[in-house]
């Protein structure tokens, strides 16, 4: 295993082996039942890929969100991000892991209430050690870079779901991680202000080569990234370069 | 992330909720108001034991004549006179004793210039008031040939002096002791209330052969109201009062089984019995008060509880963007520590304020010392401590997954 952890330094970010997910839970007769949501998933995502993840509610796409995120752990199975076998690691591990290798933007945005947009962004820098003047500065040039500049000092209250989105995005910017995971990041958002944002995020695919992991059940946000995973109860059943073509298949 | 940072957010949260924050800590103020207070209460009436203790002398005992029954009707205390001088001069022989003081008493009226004054008069030797403990604020006490020639010559307890001249300075006036003219020699230094809360500064001393032959004499010559005794030692303080009793029985030829005529008690005994009521009730404030302390934890510990799982989706929110359970721990914890250390200082600050109000107004004796504020500091920041722990250890341990679920 210690000579397996130090192997990969390739092109290769993300690599899944055999991973299974199952969740036990109490029935009302006192029983533990166990549920599994994800069969072995084998999935490797090269850096610079801006890869979907689709499918029905209940096809198992937001635990492996989580999963690849971090924030949960594989019941079985191995999965290596950015060279490290991530399911064997502690707490306080996944927790730097997740400040420094993964950022994260999510549907509700997720922004800390009562807190400026400026003090939001700069939230991961100071868990990540750095002084709170430093951390302002950086993300007040993330802001800059989004256009949210002038709204800095806002609260999240005062902006709009697309500006707000914009700040979720500003802190997930401002480690670098290597890895962009966006769970339905459109989902509160209306068309126009939709597709500024996916605008934005090809924009960072294609001019940063940010690999970006996208999940949605929108066949029209799912047509902007370049591959297309399709998961149903809890198998990969499509996993392809996406082209206009499936985009219209799948629209029929 | 850098504990400043920490201290800052922990700080944010407890703006956001002024009013809970401000009720929470209110706990914390009266808990550490009433401690203050209940301590400093204790604390100043011990004080003033000791001092009262300290101004009486040490190891001393007073004897006093017995009571004495006739067909069965008791007389009381001190009701015949079978103490004397003699008895006095015989005890200050025994080993365990090094001197004695024999007393005599009454009600006198005294007059200087216009001015005319009551007072208890105490007769007595020149040792009264080493033995006693007397410092002199002017003047001195009277001797040895005062005593034998019994001198018309008196000390004036400080109220007595007050009372009788004022300003003036009465070093070496004459007096009128129902009137005849004594000179003062002496003004006692004040020593305030006895135990039993008697005025010990207003009186007047003279030699006791002055006071039997010309002021207090009465029909059994020799006898006195009571005596001071001095034991030698602190620890041999038992075995003085055996040596007392026994000699005074041998002398008063009391037979076997009869009881005495006499009571010897030990001043310092009563003292003790005096400073270890203070000591339970300072001890019996002080808990009554960290109980309000210790509700005032538990209000914490409630609040934090529930802020915790309000704000569950803020905490899985800090964990995604990558807060590790110590920075969560930390932030928490230091919340309810700042609700604590906040409620300290003004608990602190109210309790030194009553403690002065109550020193004002009930003229009791009221002591704060360092020591008194660095417990009630310490009492709150263990309080933070402790009952901030688990809600902050239940924060730090949620899942992100469904801390970030939870709506």
């Amino acid at each position: 295993m210690t000579f397996a952890q130090t192997a990969p330094a390739t092109q290769t970010l993300i690599r899944i082996d055999d991973l299974c997910k199952s969740y036990s839970l109490q029935d009302a007769n006192g029983r533990t039942v166990t549920n599994q949501v994800l069969f072995d998933i084998n999935l490797t995502i090269q850096r610079g890929e801006f890869v979907a993840i689709m499918g029905h509610s209940g096809s198992g796409k937001s635990t492996l969100m989580n999963i690849l995120g971090c924030l949960d752990v594989p019941t079985s199975g191995s999965y290596w991000l950015d060279g490290q076998n991530v399911a064997t690691l502690s707490s306080n591990e996944l927790a730097q892991i997740r400040n420094q290798s993964i950022g994260f933007v999510f549907q509700g945005f997720n922004l800390l209430k009562r807190m400026t947009a400026l003090d939001n962004v700069a939230t991961p820098l100071l868990y990540a050690g750095v002084s709170r003047s430093q951390s302002r500065m950086r993300a007040l040039e993330l802001l800059r870079q989004t256009g949210l500049e002038r709204f800095a000092e806002h609260q999240p209250n005062q902006l709009s779901g697309g500006q707000q989105q914009r700040v979720a995005i500003s802190r997930a910017l401002i480690n670098h991680p290597p890895l962009i995971l966006a769970d339905e990041p459109t989902g509160n958002l209306d068309t126009q202000t939709s597709a500024e944002i996916m605008q934005l995020f090809t924009q960072l695919n294609e001019e940063q080569g940010m690999t970006i992991v996208l999940v949605t059940h929108e066949d029209d946000i799912a047509a902007y990234a370049k591959r297309l995973i399709r998961l149903k109860d809890g198998h990969v059943i499509v996993d392809k370069n996406n082209t206009v073509a499936d985009f219209v298949e799948s629209a029929s | 992330m850098n504990l400043l940072a920490i201290i800052s957010e922990a700080l944010r949260a407890l703006r956001q909720n002024r009013l809970r924050t401000g009720l929470t800590m209110l706990g914390m103020i009266i808990g550490v108001a009433a401690v203050v207070l209940m301590l400093s209460i204790g604390q100043g009436a011990r004080t003033k034991i000791n001092e009262t203790i300290a101004a009486m002398g040490s190891n001393l005992f007073i004897v006093v004549p017995g009571a004495t029954s006739s067909g069965g009707f008791s007389f009381g205390s001190g009701s015949v006179r079978t103490l004397t001088i003699n008895d006095s001069h015989a005890i200050a022989d025994l080993p365990s004793v090094s001197a004695t003081s024999p007393v005599v008493t009454g009600t006198v009226q005294l007059n200087y210039a216009a001015k005319n004054w009551s007072t208890i008069i105490t007769g007595t030797t020149p040792n009264y008031f080493t033995v006693g403990n007397w410092k002199m604020e002017s003047g001195a006490g009277f001797t040895e040939s005062d005593l034998r020639s019994a001198a018309r010559v008196v000390i004036l307890g400080s109220v007595t002096a007050k009372n009788l001249f004022g300003d003036e300075d009465p070093i070496g006036k004459t007096i009128r002791i129902t009137n005849r003219p004594f000179q003062v020699v002496g003004v006692l230094m004040a020593k305030g209330q006895s135990l039993t809360g008697r005025d010990q500064d207003d009186t007047v001393i003279i030699p006791i052969t002055t006071s039997e032959r010309q002021i207090t004499g009465s029909q059994f010559p020799g006898s006195i109201r009571y005596m001071l005794v001095q034991g030698k030692s602190a620890s041999d303080m038992d075995i003085a009062e055996i040596e007392i009793t026994q000699l005074l029985r041998q002398r008063h030829r009391i037979a076997k089984g009869k009881e005495n005529d006499f009571t010897v008690r030990n001043l310092t005994a009563i003292a003790d019995v005096a400073t270890d009521a203070a000591k339970v009730m300072s001890i019996v404030l002080g808990s009554i008060a960290s109980v309000s302390l210790l509700v005032g934890g538990i209000g914490i510990m409630n609040i934090m509880l529930v802020s915790v799982t309000e704000r569950t989706r803020e905490i899985g929110i800090r964990m995604a963007i990558g807060a590790n359970q110590r920075a969560i721990l930390t932030q928490f914890l230091l919340e309810a520590i700042m609700i604590c250390i906040m409620g300290g200082v003004i608990g602190l600050l109210l309790g030194i304020g009553g403690a002065w109000l109550v020193s004002r107004f009930a003229d009791m004796l009221i002591v704060i010392t360092l020591g008194m504020v660095g417990l009630a500091f310490l009492f709150a920041s263990a309080v933070g401590i402790f009952f901030g722990f688990y809600p902050a250890k239940k924060a730090a341990s949620l899942k992100p997954v469904d801390a970030l679920r939870y709506e």
